[in-house]
């Protein structure tokens, strides 16, 4: 069964979250219920794939014992470099065997299970913050609960760990959940709406109209594509968030409006915000950090467009080995640095920021830059080498 | 504690280029575009570096340190946590 896809998985989930309803209005802990639900969930999605949970399991004790033996050792030694980086690595580790390791045909990939690329950016970041002092104490329950919460296990929305274990711990009351609830089933329709009616409806666009070798054919099929994996994606990450509500969490929401950005710094806060958001926070600013701390590089414009390419190149990559997606992730990075660069050093661009047509023309030359990198994206360039 | 007070300004200054800093404690420095996400990342980096105190990047929201009185409170009460 396919999550959020499938309409046996709808089914399940409105049988499912009415005890959760039930325990809301009460004023109950939904806390246990949930990660039974959850159980379940991961049983009904890849249940008739041994290896896959065998994977999953084999993961998860991976993960959770890194967590616990690195925050001994934070506790025992300090903040140490050198240990810090071994356990990041370790924890990143099944997912680079599952990326670079070659599955054998017809065969099971090396930890090839539903949502590892997802969980290891939440495992990543329990050690991450291990290391700079956030995280005390991990805690086995929200743990594995966060891991595994059903809603946004296979893909996301990125919670934070402190977060997550926050809405745990708070029981919202009545009205407090009623009105959660309330946000929840609309995100659930409108993804709905996303999901089903408009990405489908660019998607026959795409497949009657976009599919010609020609200029006009690749035009069609990048604006078609851009807007189908936009309404897809973000109905999707609805649906998570909406789900995710019922049983009291307050999953962050990924998108918020992409397309009216003025430029590509404002469209990666409002396009997949958690994972940018996270790259933001785990990459680009520590890449940043490190560079300062060479005292090598004088400029703070020269760190911030190293920082951003190495920031996006990684985004790339984590998608796939694929290189479409490298090439998409360096392309955002170049964009990136470029803008960097425009909007500190151009007095043309200081002048004019607030005039209403530079701002139209602003978003017009971002909306078309989006657009590319969503071809570049889509693979579809194969097609015309 | 004053002279704390006075070298976190002169690096306020520095990153954001205009001493108005000084002047508007309560000065909302990103709606006047005086820091910018770099910006931040370059005073988390300083004060690790001149101060010796670590803040992590996901510690604080921005909307808590978006004035010199808000940055100047947290480097204080971190001061005062060593």
């Amino acid at each position: 069964m396919q999550l959020f896809t499938d309409s046996s998985f709808f089914l399940w989930l409105i049988v499912l979250t009415i005890p959760a309803f039930i325990l809301g209005l009460m004023e109950r802990s939904i806390k246990v219920y949930g990660f039974a639900t959850s159980l379940l969930f991961v049983w009904l999605s890849m249940g008739g794939n041994r290896p896959a949970l065998i994977f999953l399991a084999i993961y998860l004790i991976w993960e959770y014992g890194g967590a616990i033996v690195y925050e001994r050792l934070r506790m025992k030694k300090g903040r140490k470099a050198g240990t810090y980086y071994l356990f990041l690595l370790l924890s990143i580790l099944p997912l680079a065997l599952n990326k670079f390791v070659p599955g054998r045909p017809a065969g099971v990939s090396v930890f090839g299970f539903l949502g590892i690329s997802y969980m290891t950016f939440k495992a990543a970041q329990v050690i991450i913050q291990i290391y700079d002092g956030q995280i005390k104490e991990v805690g086995l329950f929200p743990y594995l609960y966060m891991m595994i919460f059903f809603p946004v296990f296979t893909s996301g929305p990125i919670d934070r760990s402190e977060r997550f274990r926050q809405d745990l711990e708070q029981v919202p009351t009545r009205a407090e959940y009623l009105d959660l609830a309330g946000e929840g089933i609309f995100r659930i329709f409108l993804g709905l709406l996303y999901k089903i009616v408009l990405a489908a409806i660019f998607y026959q666009l795409m497949q009657t109209y976009g599919m010609e070798r020609s200029w006009t054919g690749g035009l069609i099929y990048m604006y078609t594509y851009g807007f189908y994996l936009f309404f897809d994606f973000a109905g999707y990450s609805l649906m998570a968030v909406g789900a995710s509500y019922f049983f009291g969490i307050r999953t962050p929401d990924n998108f918020n409006r992409p397309f009216q950005s003025l430029d590509l710094k404002e469209f990666w806060d409002r396009w997949h915000i958690s994972l940018s958001h996270w790259f933001r926070d785990f990459v680009f600013s520590r890449v940043s950090m490190d560079l300062m701390r060479t005292r090598k590089l004088k400029s703070r414009l020269t760190v911030a467009c190293i920082a951003f390419i190495v920031n996006m190149g990684l985004m790339g990559l984590w998608h796939g080995t694929k290189s479409c997606y490298l090439l998409y992730g360096l392309y955002h990075g170049v964009l990136l640095s470029l803008t960097e660069i425009y909007q500190k050093k151009s007095k043309f661009h200081k002048k004019h920021r607030k005039t209403k047509w530079y701002r139209v023309l602003e978003w017009f030359v971002t909306f078309q830059l989006v657009m590319i990198g969503f071809f570049l994206f889509s693979g579809r360039l194969e097609a015309y080498l | 504690m004053e002279e704390m007070e006075k070298k976190l300004l002169d690096l306020l200054t520095e990153i954001c280029e205009d001493d108005v800093v000084k002047e508007e404690p309560d000065l909302n420095l990103v709606e006047e575009g005086l820091i910018d996400s770099l910006g931040y990342i370059q005073l988390l980096f300083e004060l690790e570096d001149r101060f010796g105190i670590v803040i992590a990047p996901t510690e604080y929201k921005r909307e808590e340190m978006d004035t010199p009185a808000k940055i100047l409170e947290i480097v204080k009460r971190k001061a005062d946590a060593k």
